[in-house]
């Protein structure tokens, strides 16, 4: 396969389509425009290949549930106000047992926010979004081969839990260009008992998230529960940057994590021992991986472009065993690698040097 | 041999209706059951049962069924069909569901012309909450939200879908019926047969719009709901055919071929 060069959101749709995505319904919000497009064009030359542009966010989480039921791979996206909006449809679909990948091109927020990159949808993205006890499996890339890589992980990890899962990136990684190389996509394994195709000659089915029964809808909420802890010990991922000497570890994801690698190689060659602990699955949140460097590390700077969310995740992480410090740019601010360095340099020099 | 006349259909399971004495799903979910029997398509049916009084609707219909969220049925069923267009997929709502907070997924379902078919039950009330207003409550009806009345300049008009989506080009059927008397009851069942029969035969978007009584929430017997059906309701939601393009679909179709 050879190499290409694609904006974020591209390869997105082009990963997604080459898992064997073949419904996505989707609604116009910046910066994420390019999905959409780039689906309306290239989804329907593939056979079997659905594009609606729906009237709504609602409609468009609503669609990519029924597509689902009927056994597709599906996917919608959006970005941060628009992600508010579907989640009446995740909440269901997570109840409902029913895969589905749903892209956030996140944005400055609350509100109307602005359009520039942000991760003020941490809390919305790994608690859940909308209403009840369910978790969505939260992927964050960080550079255009992993939006490629995750996407297409997006799905398999969707089929393999019957849940919802989520591409958590933002603005910068959704607009910027970067050179990827597709590969080839795992074969889809997914029961077509849970289909809804129809009864056939046979006993009809139904999909539901009513449970009327307080017992029955308990037992229904343990089982996802269940399922929730077998992810949780399964699939957390991380990447370790500069790790084998590091006297403080920055904690970041995604973009904030780029921005941070490049503050840390600054650090480096100033001899500060830095290094970058980065969670690639937000939910499950990688807590064992993180802990387990508490022992020998006692520093450790959560930087989010946010007031602080992922934090929590970090302390419930470190249970008190080490420091924790916070930087974050809010909003729709990007720090640059050299204004982020002389934080953490600022941090460095009134703990580690002192 | 005693002749069967009258028997249960066999796309409606044996269970016994949860609706209340004199409501009027029961009859809608019999006849539409019937209609599938009778065109033989229960093995490839897929329904769509709404948030309201007919959210267990999967527990009498023996056919494939996945519930919508509030709303969201024909969302939900735009991409069942698109996802199988060799199905027959019906979205099943009540007023609040299709009206209000569904008049956007229902509304563009029909402008999209989606091949799909929506039955609406119109009984001018919230029915599974308890009786509150809904959008096609009458003027000066009163419900728990409306206590005094509907005040059209507090509340709003009635909404009158069929009047409303007929004017959409996405739609080639649409009718109005009641379920308040058998001749009636006869009507609706041919109108949602033709219904059908226009999604199998790919005419696109049909609809058909049910006054159904609610006797519990209108505080009324079940012989004098019916009577303001052809009293009250019906003036201000006459039936009848409201659109009727299968023909020119037909048409359509051989020149396409």
């Amino acid at each position: 396969m050879n190499k290409v060069l694609m904006s974020g959101n591209f390869i997105i749709c082009e990963a997604a389509i080459r898992a064997g995505c073949r419904f996505y319904a989707g609604y116009p919000i910046t910066p994420q425009n390019e999905i959409p497009e780039y689906m309306a064009e290239h989804i329907r030359k593939v056979e079997g290949g659905v594009f609606i542009q729906s009237e709504s966010e609602i409609a468009a989480i609503n669609m990519i549930a029924g597509a689902s039921a009927a056994g597709l791979r599906v996917m919608t996206s959006s970005s941060s106000p628009g992600i508010s909006l579907k989640q009446e449809g995740i909440s269901s679909m997570a109840a409902c047992e029913l895969p589905g990948v749903i892209v956030n091109i996140m944005r400055g927020g609350p509100g109307l926010g602005n359009i520039r990159p942000s991760q003020g949808d941490y809390f919305q993205a790994t608690r859940g979004g909308g209403h009840g006890d369910y978790r969505t499996i939260v992927l964050a890339p960080a550079t255009g081969q992993e939006l490629a890589d995750l996407t297409m992980a997006a799905f398999d990890l969707a089929d393999k839990y019957r849940n919802p899962a989520m591409i958590l990136a933002d603005g910068m990684m959704g607009q910027m260009m970067e050179p990827v190389i597709f590969k080839k996509p795992k074969p889809r394994q997914y029961n077509e008992k849970f289909m809804l195709r129809g009864a056939g000659k046979g006993k009809s089915k139904f999909i539901r998230g009513l449970l009327l029964d307080p017992i029955d809808s308990e037992e229904h909420n343990w089982k996802l529960a269940r399922k929730y802890e077998v992810i949780t010990k399964n699939e957390p991922l991380h990447e370790e940057y500069k790790m084998d000497d590091a006297q403080m570890v920055i904690v970041a994801y995604g973009t904030a994590a780029r921005i941070a690698k490049g503050a840390i190689k600054r650090l480096r060659e100033q001899g500060m021992k830095v290094g970058l602990f980065r969670p690639i699955t937000l939910w499950p949140f990688p807590e064992q991986q993180l802990r387990s460097l508490s022992s020998k590390i006692k520093h450790f700077l959560v930087f989010e472009m946010s007031t602080g969310q992922m934090l929590e995740d970090v302390r419930l992480a470190l249970q008190g065993y080490a420091d924790i410090k916070f930087h974050g740019r809010p909003g729709g601010a990007v720090p640059t690698p050299a204004e982020l360095a002389n934080v953490i340099a600022r941090v460095y020099e009134r703990t580690i040097n002192n | 041999m005693a002749k069967t006349v009258y028997q249960r259909p066999k796309s409606l399971k044996e269970a016994i209706f949860h609706y209340c004495p004199g409501c009027g799903h029961s009859i809608a979910h019999r006849i539409v059951a019937e209609v599938i029997d009778e065109l033989d398509i229960r093995g490839i049916t897929i329904g769509v049962p709404p948030a309201g009084c007919a959210v267990l609707a999967y527990n009498y219909f023996d056919v494939d069924m996945i519930e919508a969220p509030h709303g969201r049925g024909p969302a939900m069923a735009s991409a069942i069909k698109r996802a199988l267009p060799d199905r027959v997929v019906f979205s099943y709502q009540g007023d609040g569901d299709l009206a209000a907070i569904g008049i956007a997924e229902s509304f563009h379902a029909a402008n999209r012309g989606e091949n799909i078919t929506i039955i609406f039950i119109n009984n001018a009330v919230y029915g599974m909450t308890g009786g509150q207003m809904a959008p096609t409550t009458m003027l000066e009806q009163k419900t728990t939200t409306s206590p005094l009345g509907r005040n059209k300049k507090l509340d709003g008009y009635p909404v009158k879908v069929s009047e409303i989506f007929s004017q959409l080009r996405g739609v080639t059927y649409l009718e109005r019926c009641m379920v308040n008397s058998p001749a009636n009851v006869n009507k609706t069942k041919k109108a949602i047969k033709k219904a059908f029969q226009c999604q199998i035969d790919g005419h696109g978007f049909s609809l058909i719009e049910i006054l159904s009584p609610c006797p519990t929430n209108w505080k009324m017997s079940a012989v004098n709901s019916c009577k303001w059906i052809d009293e009250v309701m019906s003036k201000e939601f006459p039936p009848g055919v409201f659109k009727d393009n299968i023909y020119a679909a037909t048409k359509t179709a051989e020149v396409d071929s």
